[in-house]
């Protein structure tokens, strides 16, 4: 499933992406009023894709169900916050590494510590690290308590002293976050390809059949719960970038919660589905909002429409239409 | 004699499992009643024995994926009691388990690439393409899922990629079971080439027939205790009625 999308699928979501690369262009057109909005709300949505695809790696792929997910997220942020200048601007190519450093320490010590759970213990156990992660940041002076700190000039991106891009353009830094987001999807893609990728995803499968072929199953969870938590700080990191400000929220288990509904709705295991999901959930939550100030009770309806209708989520829909020959996945244990 | 001044690593055990007085309980049921097991090097061993009797059990128990109360297991001269099952399939066993072991959401060619890997000793006579041979109609199918291929197919690709492993020791627990009688043939041609090349195979099977043939020890369990250990079951009628029912 991971490897080969249907031709026609593949063309759907190549038109998609068109959309979003073209979108600069004619959005002034469209939208005249309200698109400078719109043009960051898909940069939103775009950061928001990366940190479902980096959870669907770890629920949908290994079978890792975190609801702490977003703690490595908010770290990613806070990390930005944390190292930049007060009133200067922080140098991206060393910033960047250093966040996605600290994230991959903190994401391999929390999978370290919880791994050898499984089932509901181990979305217990990363639900207790998510908010050990919010209180830190809530509770002490590390960076503004729960007030949250400001990063009042963004990263540069320079070269010899030559900026690349100006993150602080909201145009550009759309297409820098385009560029990311789908670099990570096709770096997701690779990695599932790679014998890494297959032990992976047959852990996912059926662990202890993997463990009878001879490999070490929580190795390999370790190492794809440190990638997966290293890209949700990547997430963060831009998030942080483009806001200019962190706080507590960003980590807390709502958060990690609509991270797991967006990779839910889209289609666990699919990659391209937990993308589709972050557009349709928050797309939708904007069209509520806009309606009517009940907006939660339309987007609870939306997401149990969905999943009782759409077990695989739209994923799931999109491979039937596109004829996908699925025969009864037979799931023994 | 100090260890120092034994042979090095190079020492090839002739026994290749040694296991002795294994009780493995499932909660408080007692199932295997101090088993003593052994398979030499290169030899064909048949484990029979009615339904129920502990056969997968035992098989279990030797590889960690339940662990005995009592007991010790030896794989290659080294004690392996209590390790992780991983590390003791790393010693050179591949097993192929009751009820097809393929991944749905893999295709052929990654199940086979996935074992791939040279012996505990280094041997490295199963190649790819050697299990391609073997299976022509998995080289049909190097593109479809695990879940796109008949119960046949999903055997033999089970033992292909056990094979793509390198193995000294195959153990098959139930593997032509739910089988078409073609493809029984098919995968007892398979397993008599195998033990040509000298790796031994622990094979559990309904089809006693075929398993007096093929074996050069015969193991019968019964209520979790050894009750026949040898190589003169077909002069034994009485014994093989009385235990397994033919």
């Amino acid at each position: 499933m991971t490897d080969r999308l249907p031709r026609p699928l593949a063309l759907l979501l190549l038109a998609l992406l068109a959309v979003l690369v073209l979108y600069p262009l004619f959005g002034p057109m469209l939208f005249p009023e309200k698109h400078t909005f719109l043009l960051q709300k898909l940069t939103g949505i775009m950061i928001l894709a990366i940190l479902a695809m980096s959870l669907d790696l770890l629920v949908g792929v290994a079978g890792l169900v975190s609801l702490g997910h977003a703690a490595f997220f908010g770290l990613g942020g806070y990390m930005l916050a944390i190292l930049s200048p007060q009133y200067d601007a922080a140098n991206i190519w060393v910033v960047l590494p250093l966040a996605l450093l600290a994230v991959a320490g903190a994401a391999a010590l929390v999978g370290f510590l919880s791994i050898r759970t499984s089932g509901i213990y181990f979305i217990m156990v990363t639900l207790a690290f998510g908010q050990m992660g919010f209180y830190l940041f809530n509770d002490t002076k590390l960076a503004g308590g729960s007030d949250g700190a400001y990063i009042m000039v963004k990263p540069a991106v320079e070269i010899a002293g030559y900026a690349l891009v100006k993150l602080g353009s909201k145009q550009s830094f759309y297409y820098v976050v385009l560029g990311l987001f789908v670099g990570v999807y096709f770096f997701f893609r690779m990695l599932l390809a790679s014998p890494f990728g297959r032990v992976v995803r047959a852990i996912g499968v059926n662990e202890n059949r993997v463990r009878g072929l001879g490999f070490n199953p929580a190795l390999y969870k370790l190492v794809a719960f440190t990638i997966g938590g290293t890209v949700a700080g990547l997430s963060g990191f831009l998030a942080a970038t483009q806001y200019g400000f962190v706080n507590p929220s960003m980590l807390s288990w709502h958060h990690s919660g609509e991270a797991l509904v967006m990779v839910i709705l889209g289609g666990m295991g699919t990659l391209f589905g937990p993308v589709l999901g972050a557009f349709v959930f928050e797309l939708a939550r904007l069209g509520f909002e806009s309606m009517t100030e009940h907006w939660l009770a339309l987007m609870g309806a939306m997401v149990i429409a969905i999943v009782l209708l759409l077990p695989k989520g739209l994923a799931g829909l999109l491979l039937q239409v596109f004829g996908d020959p699925e025969p009864k996945a037979e799931e023994e244990e | 004699m100090t260890a120092a001044m034994l042979p090095a690593q190079a020492t090839r055990h002739s026994t290749f499992i040694e296991a002795a007085g294994l009780h493995t309980y499932y909660g408080s049921s007692h199932v295997l009643h101090g088993v003593d097991f052994r398979v030499h090097r290169g030899e064909t061993v048949a484990l029979m024995g009615r339904n129920g009797m502990g056969k997968s059990t035992l098989l279990k128990s030797i590889l960690g994926i339940v662990r005995p109360r009592q007991g010790r297991v030896v794989v290659d001269g080294i004690d392996v009691t209590g390790a992780e099952t991983h590390a003791i399939i790393r010693r050179g066993i591949a097993y192929v388990p009751e009820g097809r072991g393929v991944f749905h959401n893999l295709t052929v060619a990654e199940h086979l690439r996935m074992a791939a890997r040279p012996g505990p000793t280094g041997r490295l006579d199963w190649t790819y393409e050697r299990v391609l041979e073997t299976f022509p109609r998995l080289a049909e199918r190097l593109d479809n899922l695990g879940n796109h291929l008949s119960g046949g197919e999903q055997q033999m690709l089970s033992i292909g990629r056990a094979l793509m492993t390198n193995p000294e020791l195959l153990i098959l627990d139930e593997a032509t079971e739910g089988l078409a009688p073609l493809i029984r043939r098919e995968i007892w041609r398979v397993v008599r080439a195998v033990k040509e090349t000298g790796i031994a195979s622990v094979i559990v099977d309904k089809n006693v027939g075929v398993l007096l043939d093929l074996a050069d020890r015969n193991v019968i369990l019964v209520k979790g205790s050894v009750v026949y250990y040898g190589n003169d079951l077909t002069a034994n009628s009485e014994v093989l009625k009385r235990h397994i029912g033919v």
